[in-house]
């Protein structure tokens, strides 16, 4: 059967998240953002779900959505500061204890997620020694620097947001639309992506910057 | 004389002049952005940004924002000529892996012995935001830091230990202030340069941590910049 892997509509493409996944959501600083899929998921209504996302309480995605819907136990995330004084959705659950957080250096926070997609279960990185978000971490000096032992992480569903796609599920991004895209697609479960728009005709090779054969849906999303 | 504290904008200026040509560096969010305005004509350097932007140029104008190019403070940017994009996994193994000649931070505490407190004043019912400071701090070839000498309410930021939570040890190298240029070096701080009309007492009295000054400390001085409103 010729592969094809667009997807009826963006809630088609998250029909199936069921309740406890670990979900990754691209984006970073406004480019990235996969929100048409982001609100699908909310209306899906999986529950009990891990959010790794680099921030909680970013102002242009939609993430805060699925946290304000009590959809979320956990975030993994590198940002959990929102930009107001008034504390954000995310903010409110976690000083009242009703959502776990995992706060994350981003490099470590990426690098963890791309052993996932990548069949290494753990690393040491200098990063993040003597500080208080590794406490508790296996540490092993390797040339005379102190590194800790970082776990991979891995996921069901990946949402990521690209600039066009072709039905094989070939990628290519707008300028830092890329960020977290590819190394979330490629460790987790079950890859959807939104894009501006669908080829009609296979991507050029050299255009293709994440290969179809780590997404799984795509759908057409205009903004 | 009286003492005229460098301002925001000032400090950035001292701090860009040390940049050299064909560096490749990261500047942090708030003062340290503002040492790419800065730069000595003559030096042609690329900027990374942790987003993947390698060559980040100005702030967009207006009429020509787009939503997709932005630095690692959200600010919608421009590329420059050159610049190349790559993603996240990619910028941090560019910071990790040593590619970095020298970032640029904020702080709210350095200590004698390069520990640097840059990520979490503990602000009560605010979250936690790392991002890519630990890696940049930990990684860069060299961490310079830019901040006021002292807090708003006068207490020193140059400490014998830091007492906010870390971002990494032993990683400063160079702290640029309002006051002085004071390098961190295997014996503590030493003052490099230090402004007209403050005396080695006065530098002391404002530093929570010792002091040596270099035998060819020289004045701190910078052109005046007046802030925007």
């Amino acid at each position: 059967m010729p592969i094809d892997k667009r997807s009826g509509s963006p809630a088609e493409a998250v029909a199936d998240v069921p309740d406890g996944a670990t979900v990754f959501i691209s984006g970073f600083g406004g480019a990235g953002f996969p929100n048409v899929l982001i609100r699908a998921l909310r209306d899906h209504g999986p529950r009990n779900l891990t959010l790794v996302v680099n921030s909680a309480t970013h102002r242009y995605s939609y993430t805060h959505e699925l946290i304000e819907a009590g959809l979320v136990r956990k975030v993994i995330c590198t940002a959990a500061r929102g930009q107001s004084k008034e504390p954000s959705p995310f903010e409110r659950l976690w000083v009242d204890g009703k959502i776990e957080l995992e706060c994350v250096p981003q490099g470590t926070f990426v690098e963890r997620i791309r052993a996932g997609g990548a069949g290494i279960p753990a690393f040491y990185t200098p990063v993040g020694f003597g500080t208080e978000l590794t406490r508790g971490k296996e540490v092993r000096s390797f040339d005379g620097r102190e590194c800790v032992l970082e776990q991979a992480i891995k996921g069901d569903l990946a949402l990521v947001r690209a600039d066009e796609a072709d039905r094989y599920g070939n990628l290519a991004f707008r300028y830092a639309q890329m960020n977290f895209g590819p190394v979330m697609a490629t460790a987790a479960g079950l890859a959807v992506a939104e894009v501006r728009a669908v080829l009609d005709e296979p991507m050029p090779h050299s255009r293709v910057q994440l290969p179809g054969v780590y997404v799984d849906r795509i759908v057409e999303a205009a903004a | 004389m009286t003492m005229q504290p460098l301002n925001r904008l000032q400090t950035a200026w001292r701090a860009a002049q040390d940049i050299s040509d064909g560096m490749l560096v990261n500047l942090g969010l708030g003062m340290p952005v503002h040492v790419a305005d800065y730069l000595c004509p003559e030096v042609d350097v690329f900027i990374q940004s942790e987003n993947g932007i390698i060559g980040a140029g100005p702030l967009a104008p207006m009429d020509r924002i787009d939503t997709d190019l932005v630095d690692a403070g959200s600010r919608r940017i421009t590329l420059r000529p050159g610049a190349s994009i790559v993603d996240s996994s990619w910028s941090f193994a560019m910071i990790r892996g040593g590619h970095i000649d020298v970032t640029i931070l904020g702080a709210f505490e350095v200590a004698a012995n390069g520990d640097l407190a840059n990520w979490d004043m503990r602000l009560p019912n605010k979250g936690p935001l790392v991002g890519g400071a630990m890696d940049l701090a930990a990684c860069a070839r060299s961490v310079w830091v830019i901040m006021e000498h002292v807090t708003r309410k006068g207490a020193p930021r140059l400490l014998e230990a830091c007492t906010l939570p870390l971002t990494a040890v032993r990683c400063v190298t160079r702290v640029y202030t309002d006051l002085a240029v004071v390098d961190v070096t295997s014996a503590g701080f030493v003052v490099r340069e230090m402004l007209d009309g403050i005396s080695e007492a006065g530098l002391r009295e404002r530093t929570g941590a010792r002091l040596t000054f270099a035998v060819s400390c020289k004045p701190l001085r910078a052109p005046p910049i007046e802030l925007p409103d």
